[in-house]
């Protein structure tokens, strides 16, 4: 089966690198612009781990977060916020709101594919 | 003259009751012998007439002159004497009798009280007015507004910068001036909010119940017209009961909103070029695929050159300003546990719930808008569902320099989506910290909380001096002219400096020498508590063992210690223009004059000595020593053979003897002098 990735960031730039270097990577990539679709993503598709931006319009990659812990159904779900707000009180939120993993942009990709990779054994 | 009906009544009785009493003859004798009444009355009537009329005339003028002497002259006593206790003006009694002699002399004195009292309550009246025209003066120079209030709220003074302010925060600034909303007995809650001054009053009581120095609360509110004020509330306090409050307040909409522009602006550049970078950084990596098809690379390609447009664009942006945006507000140091403390008041205030709080470390500083915070979590906790009790909990943080103010209940007691609303303005309340706040569950404990991110104080506060240091005296300028002609000066309005030194030994000329002076400045009757001299000396000599605990300085403390030919200057310029008062000062004295020919100072002002003073005073107790003095006098001594402390003791005996000198008829600064030589302990030589 498939490991299916979601990547939730409005910027298209990164979605399509990102999702460019995770298909070779051999996983099933879905794409969401904001965290409202982000949350009804989660909750449909079950995906194996989710990139999540943290400054999306709608609902931020924080709100996103908070929200998966406290659905039982997917409060599971590991989660890498893959964001620019790199000061550590945004650091210490992402980390309480219960982001399993936060990385600051930028960023390089080969730690990034070793980090995804660790969290998908 | 006026017919006066005592008077008439007075003169007729005596021959109305003769008339009544020879008419009851004259029946008694008809009756009896009616031919003999008839026979004499035909005889000797008109003589007996005559007679009797005589009679009733002497008797009249003498109930008369009695009626004078013993109603009306009372009377007239009375009336005039009311009139003298009534009327300033009423002139003295034109009376030689001795008891309205006894009236004048009472008259005269309570007159001479009377003027007295108006002397002195003018005296006091004119030096009121003269504080607050000096007080006004300070007031309007000043470059801040400044509002004083009583507790209730009532403005009791305030500045033209204050008006001014007011004038901008109002609806209409053209009509009234400012005038409707500031005002002398108005209450200052037109403008700040009630609880925002309570908050602020509550912080610094707290502060006062733990014995700290009584601070200042800070805090920032916004005004209906939009303004953003600084605010800051100092206590006014009649010895420890807070009677009111000063409130300094600053209008810092302006400088804020381009604060917040500038810090805003840097935070959007820095994120969204992490960002940019980012995607660079992503896109240069794909290329470096040697299998890329074409396609593929130019899209890489391109979002190589998108990003770097983007940020030209967005450097271009920045350097023509940006958007508004939400205030980065001044912060105040609070202890932790009094923020708990307030958010505990306040939750059980608002909802009636009863939080349970956890203790946090006992130094644990924060830096808050400690308001803002409190009403923020009192928000979040509304939604929560009747009956469930809200934990409070504060404590260190991972990162370092933050801490974490928790608000907690049980896992399954509230639906997260409830808070949604009240989430956005609890966010922007941490984030006016630099801070966040998020939900986070811990399922080990089944609780759920909002987390406040917030800055912790940078270092603990410094511990503050004396509370109130007298570095005004509005009596200075009275004192001043009085500086020349000292003996005629009164002893209350003198500048003192009262001191005392420790020293190796009691032998001066034997090689002894000062290794302590300590001093307090008294001024018009105040001990100046603020503007103390305190200095160990190097006595360039071994210190004596005997004398150690004596004065409790030991050879170690002088290590270092300024010699005294670096000291003496300073205490001579301190002391300059100030009369010396020591107890025993002789002794003192004698250790400064034998280093005059040394150091070139000379001691040559007017001295008192309280051990003279208080013999005289008080000549017939056994002991003038400081300590019975001051107990007799009802002085408490702290720090005892401390030059500092004896300084400060004498300068109270010193204070709480003036009184009864004045009694003795020494009043001014010569006639203490002149007292003090002819007093018993005066022979004593050093």
């Amino acid at each position: 089966m498939v490991t299916r990735v979601l990547i939730a960031d409005d910027e298209p730039n990164i979605v399509l690198t990102l999702s460019f270097m995770l298909k070779r990577e051999g996983y099933e990539v879905l794409t969401v612009p904001d965290g409202v679709q982000a949350l009804a993503a989660i909750r449909a598709e079950r995906p194996a781990l989710v990139l999540l931006d943290g400054a999306m319009p709608g609902m931020t990659g924080f709100e996103v977060c908070e929200a998966v812990r406290a659905d039982p159904e997917v409060a599971g779900t590991p989660i890498l916020m893959l964001t620019a707000k790199g000061r550590e009180t945004d650091i210490a939120r992402g980390i309480g709101a219960g982001a399993d993993a936060y990385v600051t942009k930028p960023f390089s990709t080969r730690e990034l594919i070793v980090k995804i990779r660790e969290m998908l054994a | 003259m006026r017919l006066d009906r005592g008077r008439v009544l007075a003169a007729l009785a005596p021959g109305l009751a003769l008339a009544i009493w020879s008419g009851a003859g004259l029946l008694i004798w008809r009756a009896a012998r009616p031919e003999a009444l008839a026979q004499a009355l035909a005889g000797q009537g008109a003589l007996l007439l005559g007679w009797l009329a005589l009679g009733a005339a002497g008797a009249g003028w003498l109930a008369l002159s009695l009626h004078d002497r013993l109603v009306r002259a009372p009377r007239r006593l009375a009336d005039a004497a009311a009139n003298l206790a009534e009327n300033p003006a009423a002139p003295l009694l034109d009376d030689p009798a001795p008891l309205a002699q006894a009236v004048n002399r009472l008259a005269g004195r309570s007159r001479a009280l009377q003027a007295d009292m108006e002397r002195l309550v003018a005296e006091a009246s004119r030096k009121v007015a003269q504080e607050r025209d000096q007080l006004g003066a300070l007031m309007a120079e000043l470059q801040q507004s400044v509002v004083v209030c009583t507790l209730d709220g009532r403005i009791l003074l305030y500045n033209e910068r204050a008006r001014a302010l007011f004038q901008r925060l109002s609806d209409a600034p053209q009509i009234a001036g400012g005038a409707d909303l500031i005002g002398l007995g108005r209450s200052i809650h037109a403008v700040i909010d009630r609880p925002l001054i309570e908050h602020a009053r509550e912080t610094v009581e707290r502060q006062l119940a733990r014995g700290e120095p009584a601070g200042a609360a800070r805090f920032v509110t916004t005004t209906g017209a939009g303004h953003l004020l600084q605010v800051l509330w100092a206590p006014v306090r009649a010895e420890v009961a807070l009677t009111g409050y000063v409130l300094l307040l600053d209008d810092i909409t302006e400088e804020q909103a381009a604060q917040s522009r500038r810090d805003q602006r840097l935070v959007a550049l820095t994120e969204a070029s992490r960002a940019s970078l980012a995607n660079m950084q992503t896109a240069l990596d794909m290329l470096d695929y040697p299998d890329l098809q074409p396609a593929e690379r130019d899209s890489f390609q391109q979002v190589v050159r998108d990003e770097v447009q983007a940020m030209a664009a967005r450097l271009a942006e920045l350097t023509q300003g940006g958007a508004d945006a939400q205030a980065r507000w001044p912060l105040q140091d609070m202890l932790g546990a009094d923020l708990l403390a307030a958010a505990a008041g306040h939750l059980r205030a608002s909802s009636g719930r009863a939080p349970a709080v956890e203790e946090p470390a006992p130094d644990l500083w924060l830096r808050v808008d400690s308001f803002a915070l409190v009403h923020a979590l009192g928000d979040l906790a509304a939604p929560l569902p009747e009956g469930v009790a809200p934990g409070l909990r504060l404590a260190e943080a991972a990162t370092p320099g933050w801490a974490h103010l928790d608000l907690s209940w049980p896992q399954d007691a509230a639906p997260a989506e409830g808070f949604a609303a009240i989430r956005a303005s609890a966010r922007a309340v941490a984030e006016r910290h630099g801070g966040e706040l998020w939900l986070e569950h811990d399922r080990a404990a089944g609780r759920s909380f909002f987390r406040f991110l917030l800055p912790m104080a940078q270092g603990r506060r410094e511990a503050a001096g004396d509370p109130r240091p007298e570095f005004y005296d509005f009596d200075l300028f009275g004192a001043d002219a009085a500086g020349h002609a000292l003996d005629d000066s009164r002893l209350e309005q003198l500048a003192y400096t009262v001191f005392d030194t420790e020293t190796t030994g009691l032998d001066p000329a034997g090689g002894d020498e000062i290794i302590q002076i300590g001093a307090v400045r008294v001024l018009n009757g105040k001990i100046l508590h603020g503007e103390g001299f305190d200095q160990l000396v190097d006595p360039g000599r071994s210190i004596p063992e005997a004398g150690i605990p004596y004065h409790g300085i030991r050879p170690e403390m002088v290590r270092g210690q300024p010699r005294i030919a670096e000291v003496l200057p300073a205490f001579h310029a301190y002391a300059a223009g100030t009369v010396l008062v020591g107890h025993n000062v002789a002794f003192d004295m004698r250790f400064l004059q034998l280093k005059e020919a040394a150091t070139g100072l000379r001691f040559d002002q007017p001295v008192l000595d309280t051990l003279l003073l208080a013999s005289i005073a008080q000549p017939h107790e056994p002991s003038q020593s400081l300590e019975a003095i001051a107990a007799r006098l009802g002085v408490t001594i702290a720090g005892r053979h401390n030059a500092a402390g004896d300084a400060l003791a004498t300068a109270q005996v010193f204070l709480a003897l003036l009184p009864l000198l004045k009694g003795r008829g020494i009043v001014t600064l010569g006639e203490a002098r002149a007292a003090a030589e002819t007093s018993y302990y005066a022979r004593l030589r050093y």
